[in-house]
This record gives C-alpha cells, sequence and structure tokens, in this order.
C-alpha cells in the first residue's frame, strides 16, 4: 500500500471555507433540533395516547391500538415519505379552503412533524407499560384524599412512573437522533445529507462519512452521560434494583 | 440500573403479543369500525388511480423476494456473528471482551443509513484503487451495490443482537451449567447441548422482535441502488408521477410482511415447551 498521507487530508475538516467542518456542524445541529423538536412532540403524543389507551372508551382504544400498530409495522423510511408529502399536502388544502395562499413548510417543521408522529406510537407504548406498573394502591390513596383526576395525573402517575418509564425513554431519544438520518431520503439538510454532498464534492468518502459517524456517537455518549444522571435522580427513594 | 451501551430496542418492535386474537374480533364496536374502515378503502380504491398496478405488479412480486432475501440472509449471518459477540461479553478474555462492547456501542450509536453509505460510497470508492483488489475473484461481487447492502445489514443486526446475547448468556441459571459439568460434559458439549440452546430460548421473544426492526430497516439498501420493494415503488412513482397510491401500497405490503413474520415466530415460540408461565 502506498503512502497514506494521501487519502486522509485533514484541513477537509477545518472549520473555515475551503474545509467543510461547519457544514457538518450546521448538520448536526439541524439534527439535534429536529431530534428534539420531534422527540417533544413525540411525548405529547405518547402521555395522550397512553392515557387513551388506558382510561379512554373501546372506539379511542382501539383508533389509538391501529395507531401504534401501524407505525410499529411499517419501516419509518415509509412513514416519513408517507407523512412528509400527506402532512405539506393537507396543510396547503386546508390553506386553500381558508382562501389562504399555499405555504412552503419549513423542512424543519415537516421532519419535527414526521419524527414526532413516529416517536408518537412508541413512547405510547412506553408510557402506557409505565402508568401500569405505578401502584394502583398510591393511585386509589390520591383518590381518597379527594384530588381531582388532573391532579392526580400530575402529582402521582406521571411523577410515580418515571422511573419505570425512563428505560423505555432514554431508548426511544437515541432512536430520535438517529431517526433524523432517514430525513436525508426526503431532502433534508441534516447531518447525514450533508455529509453526503460533502463526500461528493471533495470524493473523500472514507473521512466524511467517519466524521459524521464520530459527531453521531458522540451525541449518544454525550446523551447516556444526561440519562443516567436524570434517571438516578428519577430513582431516588425507591430500593436499588439488583 | 444502566449499561453504558444505550438498551436494545426490543420493547419497542412490534411483537406477538400486539397481534389481535381471532376471538377478539367480533365485538359490537369493532364491526362498526371495520365497517367503517372497508368503506374508507373501497373509497380509496375508487378514487385513486391504481390502473399502473397490472403493468408492475410481477416486479413488485421480485421487489418483495428480493426484500424477503435481504432480510433472511442478513438475519441469519447476523446472529452466527452475535453468538460470539454476546459470549466474549460474558467469558471472554478482556481485550475481545472490550473490542465486543466497542463494536456494539459504535454500531448502535451511529445511524444505519450513514453506516450504509460508509460502505457503499466510503469503501466502494477506496477498493477500485487496489489492483490486488480489482484482480481477484470478489471484485464481480464488489462492483454491485447488494454487498454493501448485505454487509451493513448484518453488522447492524449483529450489533443489537449481540447485546441480546450477551443478556441470554448471563441469564442462563448457573446451576443449569453445574449440573451439566457435574455430568462430565466437557466445556464445548455444555456450550452445545445446555448454554446455547437455553440463551436461545430465552432470547426468542426479542429476536422476533429484533427481526421486525431488521425488516424495518431493508428498504434503506434501495438507497444504495439494491431493486429491493421499496426500490421498486420509487420508480413507480417517477413513471407516474403519483405520491399516494405507491405509498400506500408499500405501507400495506410492509404491514403484511411483518404480520406474516410475527405469526411464524408465535407459531415457533409456541412449539418450544415451557414450564409455567
Amino acid at each position: 500500500m502506498a503512502d497514506p498521507a494521501p487519502f486522509i487530508n485533514w484541513s477537509l475538516l477545518a472549520l473555515s471555507p475551503p474545509g467543510w467542518g461547519s457544514v457538518l456542524l450546521s448538520g448536526l445541529i439541524n439534527s439535534i433540533q429536529i431530534a428534539i423538536g420531534g422527540y417533544s412532540l413525540g411525548l405529547l403524543l405518547g402521555v395522550g395516547g397512553a392515557f387513551g389507551k388506558l382510561y379512554g372508551g373501546p372506539i379511542l382504544r382501539d383508533l389509538l391500538e391501529c395507531y401504534t400498530t401501524i407505525v410499529r409495522a411499517v419501516p419509518e423510511l415509509v412513514l416519513i415519505l408517507l407523512l412528509y408529502y400527506a402532512g405539506t399536502d393537507l396543510i396547503n388544502q386546508f390553506m386553500g379552503l381558508a382562501g389562504l395562499p399555499a405555504v412552503d413548510i419549513s423542512g424543519l417543521a415537516a421532519g419535527i412533524f414526521v419524527i414526532g408522529v413516529v416517536q408518537g406510537a412508541y413512547s405510547t407504548e412506553v408510557l402506557r407499560g409505565a402508568i401500569k406498573a405505578v401502584p394502583s394502591g398510591q393511585i386509589e390513596a390520591a383518590r381518597a384524599f379527594g384530588m381531582s383526576p388532573v391532579k392526580v395525573m400530575t402529582r402521582i402517575t406521571l411523577p410515580a412512573m418515571l422511573p419505570y418509564a425512563i428505560p423505555g425513554l432514554s431508548n426511544l431519544w437515541l432512536i430520535a437522533t438517529k431517526d433524523t438520518a432517514l430525513l436525508a431520503v426526503v431532502g433534508f439538510s441534516e447531518l447525514t445529507l450533508v455529509t453526503r454532498q460533502a463526500a461528493g464534492t471533495t470524493k473523500a468518502y472514507l473521512l466524511f462519512f467517519c466524521a459524521a459517524g464520530v459527531l453521531y456517537l458522540a451525541l449518544t455518549l454525550v446523551s447516556n452521560v444526561f440519562i443516567s444522571i436524570i434517571e438516578r435522580r428519577a430513582r431516588r427513594g425507591l430500593a436499588e434494583a439488583a | 440500573m444502566t449499561s453504558p451501551a444505550p438498551e436494545t430496542t426490543h420493547a419497542l418492535a412490534f411483537t406477538p403479543e400486539d397481534l389481535p386474537t381471532a376471538e377478539s374480533f367480533f365485538q359490537p364496536h369493532r364491526i362498526l369500525l371495520m365497517a367503517i374502515f372497508a368503506t374508507l378503502v373501497v373509497y380509496v380504491s375508487w378514487s385513486m388511480r391504481w390502473d399502473w398496478l397490472p403493468q408492475y405488479l410481477p416486479k413488485l412480486g421480485w421487489g418483495i423476494v428480493v426484500t424477503l432475501a435481504m432480510l433472511f440472509s442478513t438475519s441469519i449471518l447476523g446472529f452466527l456473528l452475535a453468538v460470539p459477540l454476546g459470549l466474549v461479553q460474558v467469558t471472554g478474555p478482556w481485550p475481545l471482551k472490550a473490542f465486543a462492547k466497542t463494536f456494539c456501542t459504535i454500531i448502535r450509536g451511529t445511524p444505519l443509513l450513514l453506516q450504509l453509505w460508509l460502505l457503499y460510497y466510503g469503501l466502494g470508492s477506496l477498493f477500485p484503487q487496489f489492483p490486488a483488489i480489482r484482480s481477484s475473484f470478489l471484485w464481480p461481487y464488489l462492483r454491485e451495490s447488494w454487498p454493501y447492502g448485505v454487509a451493513a445489514l448484518t453488522i447492524s443486526f449483529a450489533a443489537y443482537e449481540g447485546e441480546v446475547m450477551r443478556g441470554a448468556f448471563a441469564g442462563v441459571p448457573a446451576g443449569e451449567l453445574e449440573a451439566a459439568r457435574a455430568f462430565g460434559m466437557s466445556r464445548w458439549t455444555v456450550f452445545r447441548r445446555i448454554w446455547l440452546p437455553r440463551a436461545i430460548h430465552r432470547a426468542l421473544p426479542t429476536l422476533t422482535g429484533e427481526t421486525v426492526l431488521q425488516l424495518k430497516s431493508t428498504p434503506l439498501v434501495a438507497t444504495i441502488t439494491v431493486l429491493d420493494v421499496y426500490a421498486i415503488i420509487s420508480k413507480v412513482r417517477q413513471d407516474t408521477f403519483l405520491t399516494y397510491e405507491p405509498l400506500l401500497l408499500l405501507a400495506l405490503i410492509y404491514l403484511c410482511l411483518t404480520g406474516i413474520l410475527v405469526l411464524a415466530f408465535r407459531k415457533l415460540e409456541n412449539r418450544i415447551p415451557t414450564r409455567g408461565a
């Protein structure tokens, strides 16, 4: 093998323009924004979905079952395409009905929407399991003290289910960060797509894909540190699991 | 409680418990919902354009075959890799243990799409620079795109399943292994007769979930020009300028594939006798 130096041209990763470092970093920031937005939207949907599945009527329960089943059985890539086109289309039809001109939906909003819908189905399942794990005596005690259902939820059910939900939710966060890569397929310039563009322009494919891999890995490892801190906090006062 | 590596995703995957049982179907509100759903389906098939379907049907069939071939080959290869990966993390000397741990963390910490593109565009652009590779018997394969897809999906499955197998190997009760050794079995016999079967038995429910996740990962290979069912649908979309119809059909195809896969695993699990439970 020849001298390896020509294969690795580190200056390509420089932050200022001939280098592509700043492009990669802005892609990473886009990815993180979408992950945070999608994850938050997914959590909202998940809380609603979990309460609907546990306490809703039979029809609501069945509809939610359809939602979680379909999302968990169809590839994310297909869902992202469907939701991306359907979502933007629906909004524009709605605008048309309201007599307003069609809007250009930003890629960021569309990305957050599709990741959120996918994450919602998973967090519905995670939260449902966690709520079911809360000892029913605690909820009965809260009711016996005369708390309204909303108060029972905010003061007892949600805080008490956290230790059970956190492993699943942290998992979901890691999935959300990696699912953002799929938005590259619909042309949103997140980390994976800008990496591919940078690699295609400079022909330094291995260098850029490895650099992006390091960024994703760093995101995961940093997230893991925060997750363990949060988990320790949520579990305080509980007996250590063996 | 938390391990350094992220927990596996099996709890989130579609598993046999999610399938409805036959008798639960016929409750009054379900019949009503099904009627509404059926009208919706009829409406969709009337109002949307499906005239392209007969023309592409053979290609779609072939695409499904490619998807399934990808799924089964990578799951089997990945599982074969996962067994040693799990085993060395439980018993191995520290360098192997550290290597397996690092491998799993890296693969599970980066998106599969990135790994796929790294292999295809990265290694794929590197290989032609070496005359030794170009003249070897492997070259006709390395010029194609599917080996990179198989490699990426196999590695990914091995990393996720390696973590599962680590838990499964560690979870086999020590008494069973001691009993086997007390009967005078050699280490290899203990592994082959007791440890591995018991570990697979314990991992089977998780394996179902992981295989469904693997099915859901297969469409990614279409991005490196492997002609699976997703790629065929993309072609239909380009040819006909239709947005929703092909994608809806694709979602339906994957729903059916997942359902069949999960049913098959349920049959398999039922064949293995479990006491109690």
